[in-house]
């Protein structure tokens, strides 16, 4: 990983500081600190951390409920998922994971939760309300990213050594199909209609779209950027616009976010972002898009209508994930 | 003159734990291990049938050589290195495969004498086995690689670092995954230079492999810019260790040794064997660090790498191998990785196919390094960063920043195309 002299950070830094919009409805980014355990929650009006909240160990992915009361974390070090009431942050229970969980999806219902076990080659489905372990599902080598189709019909994992996307029926909880990728996918990311999953490939340096009726790939999207060693782009966080217009990928140690034209599946532009970026999260109203930058301890903060960096946020050591509030 | 089985076995096991002898003996006897394909805990998949499948057979040509003991009792090498390396990337080949009906599996020949283990490897060869991986010594792989040479074989080089075997004795069917000696020494030369310890002192024993890492340090500092102010050979002879003993005749020889030496950074130790370097640190002369085969040591792995996704990778070694992964293991299973990648991404079990795209550009690996391991094409020098250690945890990772490359900054470390000797790739 290349340190990157803060300098090339701070112009556009400066220059976005007055361009924050001051319209916006307010909303709720909690922000994982894998390395200091603990959760930034940000005010969206404000951009700056409002709070900090003491969690698990090693906390990574973060998810809201569907009615949005619980605040789901991996806490992957404890091997349990931690559920927090997410407007007070106060402790509400431990779910059972199975082993190091790394990213979950839950249920378009609301109810059960997927989880990918990293450190043992399964996805483990959870009851959030009776917590209770429904299912063991094998899949490939360390998995990692989750999506399921809007139907809820459809769940997909990723396997980080295995370099596939594994079809599961969530009826059957069986695996129907598995669709090779490139080297350590991370991020599986359907689009709001289900006729597309997106897939993230981190060392592959890719992104395969494939179309999951057929498990055929309709397009794979490749990343160049000028000054940027091809080694250092490794896109990781995938985040799609509700109208499928759109894509943001998060290319780690690049620090960009790649912009693409779905219609296309060609970038459309790169921002600069904080150094390594991980993952990201729209605000409900999809104005704003936060990125977890790991090793500058940030979060920075996209404009998505004018594709423009607003500000970076500091938070804790080594972010991870990010999930806003509709509140 | 040949040896019988248990006059080896009672030479060698002072390298492995005693626990693990009985193995020894059946493997030393047999000549041949051969380990189930099949992973553990894994549900055939679907609508699989066993005529359909494609399989691909690897054998782990292991070379049995005497070696003193190590100077501390936590280097002694355990009886299964690098084999359980094999096993693990065995298991991961196959959890993959079971979804795309490939099957892996793994052979083991292992030999004191070269001439019969060239032989046991070659009749696997001959038996439809077209991977080796092999621990072996350089003359040995050589002479293996000569043997396959029109058998259709390719062979991984994961037990020498030697930098002729990438150079003046190249050959076309071998692939190397260990790092080579110019690599580790380009690596932590770097890393010196970005602490701008740019004067080093270089102490190197007597044996033919620490006058190459020593030559390796040599080249790696006229390279990045760096003056080596004194150069002192250590005499140390098997049978009468110059330093043997207790602590307290160490204590005397070590700072009267690095006497007198003009203004230096680091002290820098070539010595393969382990046989003295581990007395440098703390007794030099002068306060200096230690770095090169012993001190600050340049690697390609480490027990305690954490970084990416790592964690999961030491977790599944330990709970295969209850123990740490060793160098040697991870140098083997980044071999056996690689057939596995080729295969899949080939989408073929022949290994004309599977050779073809290991070696050609679309080839990458994913191998807990944080960016794609690719293969060289003038050389088969696996290309990939080295981590720069002490005994508990990674220092740092090289290339360093500000070392910059037309195409690769991993092609910083070691020979570089305009600079090789090997002339077999050319072809």
């Amino acid at each position: 990983m290349r340190e990157r002299p803060s300098s090339v950070l701070m112009v556009p830094l400066l220059a976005a500081w007055l361009l924050t919009p001051t319209a916006a409805a307010a909303y709720t980014v909690y922000v994982t600190n894998e390395k200091d355990n603990t959760v930034s929650i940000i005010d969206s009006t404000k951009l700056e951390v409002v709070k900090t909240v003491k969690v698990g160990q090693r906390p990574r992915g973060i998810i809201l409920s569907k009615d949005g009361k619980w605040l789901l974390i991996c806490a992957s070090d404890d091997n349990n998922i931690q559920v927090f009431d997410a407007r007070t942050m106060e402790f509400v229970k431990n779910l059972p994971s199975g082993p190091d969980p790394e990213l979950f999806v839950l249920h378009p219902s609301g109810n059960p939760l997927y989880v990918a076990n990293e450190d043992d080659n399964l996805v483990t489905v959870v009851d959030i309300e009776t917590d209770k372990v429904l299912a063991e599902i094998p899949v490939g080598v360390e998995p990692e990213g989750m999506g399921i189709t809007p139907d809820g019909k459809l769940l997909v994992n990723t396997s980080e050594t295995t370099n596939m996307a594994h079809f599961i029926d969530t009826a059957t909880n069986m695996t129907i199909d598995n669709v090779l990728v490139d080297s350590r996918p991370r991020v599986a990311e359907f689009t709001a209609d289900g006729a597309q999953l997106w897939v993230s490939a981190e060392i592959g340096g890719t992104v395969t779209v494939i179309d999951p009726r057929t498990r055929k790939i309709i397009g794979k999207i490749g990343f160049e950027i000028p000054g940027v060693n091809q080694d250092a782009i490794q896109p990781v966080g995938v985040r799609i616009t509700k109208d499928g217009k759109r894509a943001f990928v998060a290319l780690g140690p690049a620090n960009r976010v790649a912009v693409i034209d779905t219609a296309a599946l060609k970038v459309e532009r790169y921002l600069l972002v904080g150094q390594r970026v991980w993952q990201l999260g729209f605000t409900p109203d999809e104005k704003l898009l936060f990125t977890t930058n790991g090793t500058s301890n940030d979060v920075s903060v996209i404009d998505v209508e004018k594709l423009r960096v607003l500000r970076s946020i500091k938070v804790g050591r080594y972010p991870w994930g990010v999930v806003v509030a509709p509140f | 003159m040949r040896e019988s089985a248990i006059d080896l076995l009672h030479r060698r096991s002072a390298r492995g734990a005693s626990s693990l002898r009985c193995a020894l003996v059946a493997a030393v006897l047999a000549g041949n291990l051969v380990f189930a394909a099949a992973a553990p805990n894994q549900p055939p998949p679907p609508s699989s049938s066993t005529s359909d499948v494609q399989r691909i057979a690897i054998v782990l040509a292991r070379e049995l050589r005497d070696a003193p003991p190590p100077l501390s009792l936590l280097d002694v090498p355990p009886a299964d290195d690098g084999i359980a390396g094999a096993r693990l990337a065995i298991n991961d080949n196959n959890t993959t495969g079971r979804f795309l009906k490939q099957e892996f599996t793994l052979a083991v020949a292992q030999n004191g004498d070269v001439g019969e283990l060239i032989a046991q490897v070659k009749k696997h060869v001959e038996n439809g086995t077209a991977f080796v991986v092999a621990d072996v010594s350089p003359q040995a792989i050589v002479r293996l690689a000569d043997a396959l040479r029109d058998l259709g074989a390719l062979i991984f080089n994961a037990g020498s670092g030697d930098d002729r075997l990438r150079e003046q004795d190249c050959r076309p069917n071998i692939v190397h995954t260990a790092a080579s000696r110019a690599m580790l020494a380009d690596a932590l030369a770097q890393y010196l230079v970005w602490k701008q310890w740019r004067r080093w002192f270089l102490v190197y024993g007597t044996q033919p492999d620490d006058e190459a890492f020593a030559a390796a340090l040599r080249r790696a500092a006229k390279r990045f810019g760096v003056k080596i102010v004194e150069e002192r050979p250590f005499k140390h002879e098997a049978g009468s260790r110059r330093a043997d003993g207790g602590h307290e005749q160490i204590q005397q020889q070590i700072p009267t040794f690095t006497q007198n030496v003009p203004t230096y950074d680091v002290l820098m130790v070539a010595d393969e064997g382990g046989l003295f370097g581990e007395y440098f640190p703390y007794r030099s002369w002068d306060a200096r660090p230690v770095a090169g085969t012993q001190g600050l040591v340049p690697t390609s792995w480490h027990p305690a790498l954490e970084q990416w996704g790592a964690t999961q990778f030491q977790n599944r070694f330990r709970r295969l191998a209850n123990r740490p992964m060793r160098q040697l293991d991870y140098d083997v299973w980044v071999a056996i990785r690689s057939i596995g990648e080729a295969a899949t991404r080939a989408r073929s079990a022949e290994p004309a196919d599977m050779i073809a795209y290991l070696k050609s550009a679309d080839f990458d690996l994913a191998a807990f390094k944080g960016r794609k391991l690719t293969y060289r094409a003038w050389d088969g020098q696996l290309r990939q960063p080295i981590l720069i250690t002490t005994a508990k945890l990674p220092v740092t990772v090289s290339p360093q920043p500000g070392f910059l490359h037309q195409f690769s900054e991993l092609d910083t470390l070691g020979i570089d195309k305009p600079e090789t000797a090997c002339r077999a790739y050319a072809r």
